[in-house]
């Protein structure tokens, strides 16, 4: 039988699963699928679980509990050294503060992989949470629903990290290379823009 | 726009997502609350006495000084919650001015109102409220509850009646979900449950918030077997403050939460954690006197 010749290879996109909401980015992984385009979401527990992933995803939740529970499972420093060495990943809201270099307020850093100083709980408690509608140029050619819980922002960057979107003078949406942090939660909406950039990162064509 | 289509209340639920697969503690004093953050938990909630005491001192247990909500709040980086008593919209409108994450309208405190739980629409800051059954849950999210939680039987240790909640509500999804489309006015009546939100499990199958485990868990096993049940999370009251080594307890628990289906990691986090909090078994409390009976 003739193979078929317009198959993009098969891509795993893990989405760690210590605590928060994890299963909402699993949706929207899983709604990307085609079958000439394989897309599947794995679920991260233990350290076996990051040996055959394409990209991970650190979701939003509570960033104290997720780095408590990746020390307590050991998976703290194995994740770290899969994701220096160049494995695609996209932290969104506490996975952003995961990634941080600094966190404003001398917590200390906890994977500290990213070039960039972020303000926990920057617009204060929840009544402060709000959503917005907003043009990312690079991510999307119209305008994407962005929602803020208890949102982090990023307060200063490194030269190796592009600031992609401003909201009030706040840096909000960041990638250095590999790596992407957003302080809102593309995985709250049905708008599955941001995972099609995630993939586009891991297939090498953004 | 009715008020479950609003803006402010999707935000209210998007927190309660993000508190998923977490552990939600008691806590009375900024030390616990350190305790609790340190151990892994999502967000604590901030009160006077835990349940196991309100349920010894007897009285009637109202909403916490601000003074000592306002001491957690500074203490922790994480949610805190806070409850007010059943229908008391006042101790609200100050939890509301104390910007705190969640408010918990409970039947741990004595309940203010004799047939009233209070209108959640009028308020910015979200509401979690105890269920025992389905109607009961679609009548707090109908009144503007964001996320719901088993009412169990706090304060005994005792999970039997958190799982009878958990079991009642999944075998009553089950059914609805089950039904002809033009059953579902008779089922809204029988449930004593708005239609729209009858109409909702009907086609999704799924409560339309988060839905936790709370009232009488008090190990590793017991929150992962709510989780096994299909809760999304677990409040843990006197459960950990209560029991000989509440560090590692809580913990634990926290660990058993992210792991709940994987025996081994349960078997390995159940080891040496102490004296449990001293249980109460539910049926050696009078009907009167069981927390889970109030509320509407």
């Amino acid at each position: 039988m003739q193979q078929r010749q317009n198959l993009i290879p098969p891509v795993t996109i893990g989405v760690l699963a210590m605590q928060g909401a994890f299963k909402e980015h699993v949706h929207l992984i899983e709604a990307l699928h085609t079958e000439y385009a394989p897309v599947k979401a794995q679920l991260v527990k233990k350290v076996q679980d990051l040996e055959t992933l394409d990209g991970i995803i650190l979701p939003g939740g509570e960033s104290t509990t997720m780095a408590k529970l990746l020390h307590s499972f050991n998976l703290m420093e194995p994740l770290k050294e899969k994701i220096a060495a160049g494995l695609p990943t996209w932290g969104t809201c506490a996975g952003m503060i995961l990634l941080a270099q600094t966190i404003e307020g001398g917590e200390s850093p906890h994977l500290g992989l990213m070039d960039m100083s972020v303000k926990r709980n920057a617009y204060g408690r929840q009544v402060a949470s709000f959503k917005t509608m907003a043009h990312i140029s690079q991510v999307s050619q119209s305008p994407i629903p962005l929602v803020f819980i208890r949102a982090p922002y990023a307060e200063s960057w490194g030269p190796q990290v592009a600031c992609l979107k401003r909201i009030d003078d706040k840096a909000v949406a960041l990638r250095q290379g590999h790596m992407l942090a957003t302080a809102f939660h593309p995985e709250l909406t049905t708008a599955t823009a941001f995972h099609q950039y995630f993939l586009e990162m891991i297939r090498g064509v953004r | 726009m009715t008020y479950l289509g609003t803006e402010q209340y999707t935000l209210n639920k998007n927190l309660a997502q993000m508190l998923k697969g977490g552990v939600i503690m008691d806590v009375t004093t900024p030390e616990e609350a350190l305790i609790a953050q340190e151990a892994g938990a999502c967000a604590v909630m901030a009160l006077e006495r835990v349940p196991a005491d309100i349920r010894k001192d007897g009285g009637v247990a109202r909403a916490s000084d601000p003074s000592m909500i306002k001491r957690i709040q500074a203490a922790v980086s994480i949610p805190v919650m806070a409850k007010v008593r059943i229908g008391h919209f006042v101790e609200a409108q100050i939890l509301e001015a104390l910007e705190v994450d969640y408010i918990d309208e409970s039947e741990v405190l004595t309940p203010a109102d004799p047939s009233l739980h209070i209108d959640k629409t009028a308020f910015k800051v979200p509401f979690v409220c105890g269920a025992k059954n389905l109607g009961e849950a679609l009548r707090r999210i109908g009144e503007g509850a964001s996320m719901i939680r088993t009412k169990g039987e706090p304060g005994t240790g005792d999970v039997i009646e958190a799982v009878r909640h958990m079991r009642m509500m999944n075998s009553e999804i089950r059914r609805i979900q089950g039904l002809a489309k033009e059953e579902l006015m008779h089922a809204a009546k029988e449930l004593q449950a708005p239609i729209h939100l009858v109409t909702y499990i009907h086609e999704h199958g799924a409560l339309p918030v988060v839905n936790f485990a709370a009232g009488g868990v008090a190990t590793p096993a017991d929150a992962a077997m709510m989780m096994q049940l299909g809760c999304d999370g677990v409040f843990v009251g006197s459960g950990i403050f209560k029991s000989g080594d509440p560090k590692k307890r809580a913990a634990a628990i926290v660990k058993a939460v992210t792991h709940y289906n994987d025996p081994i990691v349960l078997a390995e986090v159940s080891e040496d954690l102490g004296e449990p909090m001293v249980g109460i078994n539910v049926y050696s409390i009078d009907a009167q006197n069981r927390m889970a009976e109030r509320g509407y």
